[in-house]
């Protein structure tokens, strides 16, 4: 037992649990935790807003694998965290939101929790359905019990968002800390350990298949299964098609991938996939964007669901086999059992076929001339080390970088998959760069996803956290224009963004590098200088604003009639 | 919920829960109901034995896809320690409900007096114009008090929703 305040418990459990940087922004009901943070020897990192601050950390955990940390102050501070909390849960994100709350106790009668309070809101019962879990800290020592549970339910099982409210009290009171007592939740436990009898049906399942396809999403990435994805794939010659969050399970220039599936997914998985006759499904959870209509998905294969989270089982799509466990466990137990005589010798025919779809539609939709978005990503990667991290923005930007940018490592790329927060680029880039100082790190934004958070330009500088920003500026919310070009007879009802500023003296009002460029030679060129620049750089890419996202599935329709030009639409 | 159509057959289950008893946890389990879209018929809630566990008995319409995610679902809360489906044909179920009848003669009294004999019911409260009846039982004999009842005049009426315990025969004993 130690005799401290709420608010040095805080720091001290902060520095048990191994963090070393916390992105947010002070107020009021933070005051006493921001004091000790002051020189506690962690790096305070400073948002523009609260919703920067929770992407930053979101970007920190997507990339270091280990819980991210905000904090915002009561009231407007923890509502602003919203959005980018509930990015996180969707896309099951490891982060650790520390919230201000207004006295619990009588320290002036009129401020008492639940009475309306100055910048009082209930941000308990508000982030209640987009957290894996929230507290509330009633009294100064509970903290390191209440930090420990945190981090343990965030880092474990399926990963999750935790917000910790606490009110200002409790960071002001000093009190005996325990800081040994061990973390018990009765109703939390997280199964690991595959079952072995369904390894075995699985095992059987795939070795009999003539057309096996392994669909990888965000588990196999968060269980850092990849090498046991890729593993598994090779043995026994099984494609790999991925969710937009499983992108970088597979090197994207495999001869077994087969890129992105779903409504913005690659012609050869789309296509391909309607012929599987096993479906491996691990750690994707069979959303809408990816499976297109449940009626036309995958018609005639079995399939395996490989989930941490026993409620996904079900939830979207019925299975013929699931396994609850861990997707590294259960991928390893699955490679030991397979032996290269069960595998069914028409496999080769499979791969052949694989082979012939991926070289037919092979750079079929990157045209050269002008500055074309999937053209511009197919330079970039030449460009950049194969370590780089990619960041986006979501629409059209997100899409273009997702298609043509082929991510040869896992937590190489991140993007909101799940909630599909526009803004979210800038802040997760931010993150990525505190936790991977090493190696660049590349934010691809629209012009509407970038000013969304614009202002994070600011925390860049400040906090001398260099990136490179690619705004593929089509002057339009480029996917809702889409939608209205091809559905609604081209009626661009509040889709067309006229007057975006100039995106150059944006930048240098901040003081980062601004650069517009005019060809894909003077793309290749500041991208080029970005990467030796040691602070921000903003890339103006001016793109036609009639540019579409192709491949594309339109919605209500299979996978399988997918699309790739606006001729094709019926 | 993804369910092949023509399959929504709907029909009430039971639920039990036995969750951490502490202030929230109602509001968190009402709440992933509403999220999901699963509609509460009634909901009894209450300590069991052991003071630290609430036991919650819950009744939805739904089908078996449904109550598969229901359940999955209310286990991923962390303030849940299990969640149980009871089978009607191993369970013994309760209500009362507490119903004010209009008397406006001494002939309807006599009558629903009479009646609540039937029906193994209570009086627990008369006025000169009014009386309440203290009824027990499967939800379903309460249906039917009620129903008899409403030709009197239904003045009031408190129900408290399904409570119930599977029986102790065929338990697995640990």
């Amino acid at each position: 037992m130690v005799k401290m305040t709420g608010a040095e418990a805080i720091v001290e459990m902060l520095k048990r649990q191994k963090v070393k940087h916390i992105f947010g922004i002070p107020g009021g009901a933070t005051l006493d935790l921001y004091d000790v943070l002051y020189n506690s020897g962690l790096r305070i990192i400073l948002a523009r807003h609260e919703q920067g601050a929770a992407h930053m950390a979101d970007g920190y955990a997507r990339i270091s694998g280990i819980p991210g940390v905000c904090t915002a102050t009561s009231g407007p501070g923890g509502t602003n965290l919203v959005t980018g909390i509930a990015t996180a849960y969707m896309d099951s994100s490891p982060v650790i939101a520390l919230t201000g709350q207004v006295n619990s106790q009588a320290v002036n009668s009129s401020y008492l929790i639940g009475r309306d309070a100055f910048q009082e809101a209930d941000i308990i019962g508000i982030t209640m359905p987009i957290t894996k879990q929230n507290f509330q800290v009633k009294k100064a020592k509970e903290i390191p019990s209440v930090f420990k549970e945190a981090f343990y339910i965030a880092s474990t099982g399926r990963l999750g968002p935790v917000v910790i409210d606490l009110p200002k009290n409790t960071q002001k009171e000093s009190a005996e800390m325990d800081f040994s007592s061990p973390v018990k939740i009765r109703g939390y436990n997280p199964i690991y350990i595959p079952d072995p009898v369904q390894i075995r049906r699985a095992v059987e399942l795939l070795c009999n298949a003539e057309r096996p396809i392994m669909l990888a999403g965000g588990g196999v990435i968060a269980s850092n299964a990849s090498h046991e994805a890729v593993k598994l794939a090779e043995a026994i010659l099984m494609p790999i098609t991925t969710t937009l969050m499983g992108k970088g399970v597979i090197p994207e220039n495999h001869s077994l991938s087969l890129g992105l599936l779903g409504m913005h997914g690659t012609i050869v998985a789309n296509k391909l996939l309607h012929e599987t006759d096993v479906l491996l499904n691990v750690g994707a959870r069979f959303s809408d964007r990816t499976t297109g209509t449940l009626d036309d998905f995958c018609p005639d294969a079995k399939i395996i669901h490989i989930d941490i989270d026993a409620a996904e089982i079900g939830k979207n799509f019925k299975v013929d086999l699931s396994i609850v466990a861990d997707a590294k466990r259960t991928l390893i137990e699955i490679c030991k059992q397979i032996t290269q005589k069960m595998i069914r010798k028409e496999r080769s025919v499979w791969f052949d076929r694989i082979q012939q779809f991926k070289e037919r539609y092979k750079d079929l939709l990157i045209k050269e001339g002008g500055l074309k978005p999937p053209k511009l990503m197919v330079e970039l990667r030449k460009l950049v080390p194969n370590n780089t991290i990619v960041a986006t923005g979501v629409g059209q930007c997100q899409m273009w970088a997702a298609l043509y940018f082929k991510a040869v490592e896992p937590r190489t790329f991140i993007t909101s998959g799940g909630l599909g927060t526009m803004g979210f680029g800038l802040p997760a880039a931010l993150g990525a760069k505190v936790a991977r100082p090493d190696v660049p790190v590349i934010n691809i934004d629209g012009d509407g996803s970038f000013r969304m958070t614009e202002q994070e330009l600011a925390t860049s500088v400040l906090e001398d956290i260099p990136v490179i920003v690619i705004i593929l500026n089509n002057s339009m919310l480029g996917m809702v224009a889409q939608w209205q070009r091809l559905f609604y007879g081209r009626r661009y009802a509040s889709s067309e963004l006229k007057d975006s500023p100039d995106f150059v003296k944006l930048a240098e009002a901040y003081g980062v590098n601004g650069v517009r460029v005019g060809s894909v030679k003077e793309f290749v060129n500041a991208v080029k200088e970005g990467l030796n620049n040691d602070v921000t750089t903003v890339i103006d890419v001016p793109i036609s604003p009639e540019e579409d996202v192709w491949p594309m599935v339109p919605a209500g329709a299979g996978l399988r009639d997918v699309i790739w030009s606006a001729e094709k639409k019926k | 919920m993804w369910v092949k159509k023509n399959m929504t057959i709907y029909q009430t289950y039971i639920l039990a829960f036995i969750v951490e008893n502490k202030p929230g946890v109602l509001y968190k389990i009402s709440n992933m109901f509403r999220r999901r879209s699963f509609n509460i018929e009634s909901l009894t809630v209450g300590p069991t034995e052991n003071e630290d566990f609430a036991r919650m008995t819950i009744t939805v319409k739904g089908n078996e896809n449904m109550m598969e995610q229901l359940t999955k679902q209310t286990n991923k809360l962390m303030e849940v320690i299990k969640v149980t489906v009871l089978n009607k044909k191993n369970t013994v179920m309760r209500e009362i409900a507490l119903i004010k009848i209009f008397t406006v003669d001494s002939k309807t009294r006599s009558d629903i007096i009479q009646y609540v004999d039937i029906f193994r019911g209570h009086i627990i409260d008369v006025s000169p114009e009014s009386l309440i009846v203290e009824m027990t039982g499967e939800s379903n004999k309460i249906d039917a008090f009620i129903e008899l009842s409403r030709p009197f005049g239904i003045k009031e009426l408190a129900r408290t929703g399904v409570t119930a315990l599977k029986r102790g025969i065929g338990e697995n004993k640990k």
